[in-house]
């Protein structure tokens, strides 16, 4: 670079410090974004609570009814919804980035599938409920990646093939969710589609084996995720940055499947948010990648699906799966519908 | 070079690909006659020549014959045809290799309009369900390509890739709010779910085939196109190709392919997902080899599946969309391993 004119080197150093200033507004907005709609979603219900009220029960001084609803009942569900929401929103883009493939998100190329199918299995069959359904999708989650990786895998993993294995997987593994859906009794198989929606209704348990599954792997998929950029650049670029890419691609999967799966076991497949977390941080930051962004989105899709599943229609309450394909899923439409106006690349 | 600057075919290649495509079409013909001849009764071959040739109606043999299983090797043919069809095209428009017609939101529209068909409306019969399915299906796709056309750079691969898988998501959620609060239509929902052939009547098939036929005969006609526009935008414009006009009319073949195809046999996503590949391993990146070739795997592999269905779980069985994806699947993970399978 020695030999490159001052203005262009500045000129460079200029634009990249505007996507950096970018990324770090944008997350900055996120973030408060998040932490609104966790404070609605704390304060909000059938027994409303002040701002007040709310930080003297956070801060151990609130009265017993309201510590009662604050901690019991709403900020484990909160809570869940945003370790829930970034997992996803990690996993999702963390492999849509390494398989170079927007469609690639764990739900499409087959992680999720095993979970269902590992959930399905117990509940079709065993009549099992509750927390054993959760090891269930677990192993399901981690034996179907650690198939799909084997069979993916010769002398070395290319994005291409990975998805390409991972989409038929997926196909075979939902066609065994389907059978089993149209094998049982519908009451079973309802239960079954419960499951298989999403849900953080009465899942309190849940939040601190994910708190600390989660303590690990996001630190972990940061600190990888600073070599997505070289690893784009394909194989031979990456080599050539002195990345070895395949033990990098198969750590940074490795800590994506490992985060869909705890989220997986934790609140079941939650639909999507894997999926747009991605492509919406993309648009937001216009096209620097980075997985903080796309964590809050996920985190924001998510604690905003599960305020509207509580609240949007009164009297029913619907799960949060349900819900997060209709928020997150027509802002990403809307992205695309205007990006490209102003004459700027996506 | 031929006419439009694209390489030509050397003609040992060709003659070859042109057996394939023969010996192809003798395979589909011998497995429909299977599909005639095999089920959950044991008829001899000569009772189902019968029925076909001489058709009695007082006898309940040549009844199962001629109202049952000509239906559905019929919608297995049309069907199959059509996904594999649609899905070579959807790969090719959206040039990405895990686009299958479902990305376009076909099946999540379809399922939309069914579940919405069963709730509100009360509708209780496979046969009712199709219009609904084939209206939800076009409606879907033609929003998927109205989203994606706005803006300046018009219908770009990735933008419609991700404005399907979005609308996919949105509809899909819908979907799910309406059969959890309504246990009654997930129990009829689930059935059409899965995908398969059987239980359509005639009817509904004499009604689809002008459709899909000549959604058919616009698709093969789209090979060259295809094969520009798979060189890049900019390319395709720079031989001539209007690169809009060329979306528009595959986008058109695409909705009355596989809106026709699972308004008849439910969202069968497999298909369309998997022939390609499979086609492409023998032929090529050539979409005037692959389309064809695409058109006969299909019915191929979705009859060999109902086949298969019918005999596993005797004297019940198990739907074609199920057998499909189940069986289907290791082939395709098998494709994906070996060096060859090139991307579209």
């Amino acid at each position: 670079m020695t030999c490159a004119p001052p203005d262009a080197v500045r000129s460079v150093a200029r634009a990249r410090g505007r996507g950096a200033a970018r990324v770090r507004a944008v997350s900055a907005a996120l973030a408060l974004a998040v932490l609104a709609m966790f404070t609605l979603s704390l304060c909000v219900g059938d027994y409303p609570i002040g701002l007040g009220d709310l930080i003297a029960s956070l801060t151990a001084r609130g009265t017993p009814a309201v510590d009662y609803v604050v901690h019991r009942l709403r900020l484990p569900r909160a809570e869940l919804a945003v370790l829930v929401g970034v997992a996803f929103g990690l996993a999702g883009t963390i492999f849509q980035q390494v398989v170079r493939n927007p469609l690639a998100s764990p739900d499409v190329i087959g992680v999720a599938s095993g979970a269902s199918v590992g959930a399905i299995a117990l509940i079709a069959l065993a009549g099992v409920s509750g927390p054993p359904l959760a090891a269930g999708a677990l192993a399901g989650a981690l034996l179907t990646a650690a198939a799909i990786y084997l069979l993916a895998w010769r002398r070395g993993v290319t994005g291409h093939r990975l998805a390409l294995v991972g989409v038929g997987v997926a196909a075979g593994l939902n066609g065994v969710v389907s059978f089993f859906l149209t094998r049982t009794d519908v009451k079973v198989a309802a239960e079954g589609l419960l499951w298989l929606t999403g849900s953080l209704y009465g899942r309190a348990d849940h939040v601190a084996p994910l708190a600390a599954a989660m303590a690990v792997l996001v630190p972990a998929a940061f600190l990888l995720g600073r070599s997505l950029r070289a690893l784009q650049l394909g194989d031979d670029s990456a080599r050539g940055l002195g990345v070895d890419a395949e033990r990098r691609r198969r750590a940074l999967l490795l800590v994506a499947v490992a985060l869909t799966g705890a989220a997986t076991a934790a609140a079941g497949p939650v639909a999507f948010v894997a999926f747009v977390s991605g492509p919406i941080a993309a648009r937001l930051t216009r096209g620097a990648p980075g997985l903080l962004p796309a964590a809050l989105v996920g985190a924001l899709v998510t604690v905003t699906a599960d305020f509207a599943a509580q609240h949007l229609i009164p009297g029913a309450q619907v799960t949060v799966g349900v819900v997060t394909g209709a928020v997150g899923a027509p802002y990403l439409l809307w992205l695309l519908a205007v990006a490209d106006r102003g004459g700027r690349r996506r | 070079m031929s006419a439009n600057g694209l390489p030509v075919t050397a003609s040992s290649g060709g003659r070859s690909r042109a057996a394939g495509l023969v010996a192809l079409g003798a395979a589909v013909a011998a497995t429909a006659a299977l599909s005639l001849a095999v089920g959950a009764k044991q008829l001899p071959p000569s009772t189902v020549l019968d029925a076909l040739l001489h058709l009695d109606r007082g006898d309940p043999d040549h009844l199962i014959v001629v109202e049952l299983r000509v239906p559905r090797t019929l919608i297995g043919l049309l069907a199959g045809a059509a996904l594999g069809l649609a899905g070579a095209m959807v790969q090719g428009l959206t040039r990405n290799p895990l686009a299958d017609p479902g990305i376009l939101g076909v099946n999540a529209g379809a399922a939309l309009a069914v579940v919405l068909a069963i709730s509100v409306l009360g509708v209780h019969d496979l046969s009712g369900y199709v219009w609904f399915g084939f209206a939800g299906a076009a409606a879907a796709v033609t929003l998927v390509y109205g989203i994606g056309s706005l803006g300046r750079d018009g219908a770009a691969p990735l933008k419609i890739t991700l404005a399907g898988a979005a609308l996919t998501a949105a509809l899909g959620s819908l979907t799910t709010a309406v059969l959890l609060t309504d246990t009654m239509s997930f129990d009829q929902f689930r059935f059409w779910q899965v995908g398969g052939l059987a239980g359509r009547e005639a009817t509904v098939v004499a009604q689809a085939a002008p459709f899909l036929v000549a959604a058919m005969a616009l698709a093969l006609c789209c090979g060259r196109a295809l094969n520009a526009l798979a060189l890049g935008d900019d390319m395709a414009r720079a031989w001539g190709r209007n690169v809009t006009a060329t979306r528009a009319v595959c986008g058109l073949a695409i909705v009355l392919l596989a809106g026709g195809a699972t308004a008849l046999a439910g969202p069968i996503a497999f298909v369309g997902l998997a022939v390609p590949h499979l086609a492409r391993s023998v032929t090529g990146p050539d979409h005037r080899w692959l389309l064809p070739y695409s058109m006969l795997l299909g019915p191929l592999l979705l009859l060999a599946a109902d086949i298969a269905g019918r005999l596993v779980a005797r004297p019940g069985e198990i739907q074609a969309g199920i057998v499909t994806a189940v069986l289907g699947a290791p082939v395709l993970v098998a494709l994906a391993r070996r060096r060859k399978a090139a991307a579209p």
